[in-house]
């Protein structure tokens, strides 16, 4: 059952230059919510008619908090940006699937801003396995985020555009450089990246799992504006079609073409 | 007790509010927020013949106080539609209405055909989707085009049909008459507003299809004219749509001559919206002694 509602924001931080952290009270939506999925948040100004989707950086079950971190992009999240603790903030959800945590060495890996759902697999992993798997994080320059927040639960490895921080270049290079060895991939950042993992995952004939995003407007599979190309025929059109807001974001790299 | 029933083309409505055709996906992707029976009808995606798998992405971008879309009528086509989603839309009991869509005349009346046997209460032909080069907007701009395909689906269609129309001509009055000079039912009105985005960023369109349909609250001052301007002109019932968000918008369309109305973009925003606007036409009719609402279907001259 998907929450629909406004809720009070807890905490508000600047992480670095247009990079924000919001913790939220939802403890109904909180309870059914895995790491890999999103929230629908809602602009007050009503002439942004759509909602923002969002992923899920954290949840604390105990407080019922969820935490949101997001890059200032446009008019809706730079309205977001301006919210502080005590405001409220119109939001659905969990929405999407999330990911499936599975047996075997994992290795996460985030780019931009895609690292901040990978924190929240990062602990549900470290929760399950009672061991730390290893993250790679890869950013733009040394403006970096969240990266020692994956200390407590994952051996962290950091990447660069330009070399101002751990190994430069992708986070692939950093990979083969660091040799970085695992049975299961999970991958959320912009689509290049993703496109690297996916032919990364099947040379290495490891599964992965990435997480996808394009512009939505409904959240909820209605509207099919956020389709992606699968491989196999999807169940709502039977076309080649999924839903990134249903059926997704969180695929295996060989269920869509990237 | 206010009656807020109306009909359409001697089909009872428990209220006016409808949604809009490709905002309610086909009615069963919103039942966690809406009970669908609390609506005057549920108007589905369109359906087509065969599965269209619709446009390149980014299908859809923002704009002030609106939307474009270019999904490209996207749908399973009629055989599974017909297996899965109008029993289930029977089941929630739900007033339905079909959004038909099709390439060529022949597409259109196989589809119509199809459901002439099936529990639907209505059909609304989309002959003014922007979005699709063949079909579609191909016969909504030209009168003579449109009375042919009116005639045409009247000759399949057991239930009563309702023509969408596009606002994308010069004078929808001429496309209207055509519409009632075909035969049809009813008419709905306005599909959405040929626009454009520009990614200055990226210097490239904001869509994969370059233009898009707006729609949202962008687009009411627009489609409450031409709704009036069509009340005018024909004598069959409307459907006011575009830019409906609140009780206060709906009440507009009825003023200008509308039978009942469509909520479509502004589910997006607020998947409980048709509910908010019923609520809130009740709430008029409460504040100024409303009884019957009929009265204030085009109680403006």
């Amino acid at each position: 059952m998907k929450i629909t509602g406004k809720a009070n924001i807890i905490e508000m931080t600047e992480l670095c230059a247009g990079i924000y952290s919001m913790w939220i009270e939802a403890p109904a939506l909180v309870e059914q919510a895995i790491a890999g999925q999103f929230v629908a948040l809602y602009c007050e100004d009503a002439s942004r008619m759509l909602p923002r989707p969002i992923s899920i950086c954290e949840l604390d079950q105990k407080k019922g908090w969820l935490r949101l971190v997001f890059r200032v992009a446009g008019a809706g999240t730079e309205e977001f940006s301006r919210l502080t603790a005590g405001d409220k903030i119109e939001l659905m959800g969990p929405l999407g699937n999330g990911f499936s945590l599975e047996d075997g060495e994992p290795l996460l890996i985030g780019g931009g801003i895609g690292i901040p759902p990978m924190l929240e697999l990062a602990k549900a992993l470290y929760q399950k396995r009672g061991k730390k798997g290893k993250a790679v994080l890869g950013y733009r320059d040394n403006t970096t985020f969240l990266a020692e927040e994956f200390a407590p639960y994952a051996e962290v490895f950091l990447a660069s555009d330009d070399g101002s921080v751990g190994t430069k270049g992708t986070v692939l290079d950093a990979i083969w450089k660091q040799g970085l060895l695992a049975d299961i991939l999970y991958a959320c950042g912009p689509t290049p990246m993703l496109r690297g993992i996916q032919a990364y995952a099947a040379k290495q004939k490891l599964p992965a799992q990435i997480s996808l995003e394009e512009r939505m407007a409904c959240g909820i599979g209605a509207c099919l504006a956020c389709v992606c190309q699968s491989t196999q025929t999807d169940a709502h059109t039977h076309v080649k079609n999924k839903r990134i807001c249903k059926d997704g974001p969180v695929f295996y790299a060989e269920e869509v073409e990237l | 007790m206010r009656k807020l029933s109306v009909n359409i083309a001697g089909v009872e409505l428990k209220n006016p509010v409808m949604t809009a055709s490709g905002t309610f996906g086909s009615g069963l992707e919103y039942q966690e927020f809406v009970d669908l029976s609390k609506l005057g009808a549920v108007v589905t995606k369109g359906v087509a013949n065969v599965p269209w798998p619709g446009n390149p992405t980014p299908r859809i971008a923002e704009t002030a106080s609106g939307m474009l879309n270019a999904i490209g009528l996207q749908n399973p086509g009629i055989e599974v539609f017909l297996k899965r989603d109008v029993p289930a839309l029977k089941q929630q009991q739900a007033k339905i209405c079909v959004n038909v869509c099709g390439r060529t005349t022949e597409d259109y009346c196989e589809v119509v055909e199809r459901l002439a046997a099936e529990p639907v209460d209505l059909l609304e032909i989309n002959i003014s989707c922007p979005n699709v080069k063949e079909g579609g907007i191909a016969f909504g701009q030209n009168p003579a085009a449109v009375e042919a395909i009116t005639k045409e689906v009247k000759k399949y269609a057991r239930q009563p049909v309702i023509m969408k129309l596009s606002p994308n001509v010069t004078d929808i009055t001429e496309t209207a008459r055509a519409a009632e000079a075909g035969g049809a039912d009813a008419l709905s009105l306005i599909n959405t507003l040929t626009g454009m985005k520009i990614d200055i960023h990226k210097r490239c369109f904001a869509l994969a299809n370059k233009t898009g349909g707006l729609s949202g609250s962008a687009i009411k001052p627009v489609a409450v004219r031409m709704v009036y301007q069509v009340a005018h002109a024909v004598k069959l019932p409307i459907i006011g749509m575009g830019g409906i968000c609140t009780g206060e918008d709906a009440i507009e369309f009825l003023m200008a001559g509308a039978t009942a109305v469509s909520v479509g973009t502004a589910s997006f925003r607020d998947p409980t919206a048709t509910l908010q606007v019923l609520e809130g036409i009740e709430q008029y009719m409460e504040r100024y002694g409303v009884e019957d609402i009929a009265e204030l279907i085009g109680c403006v001259e």
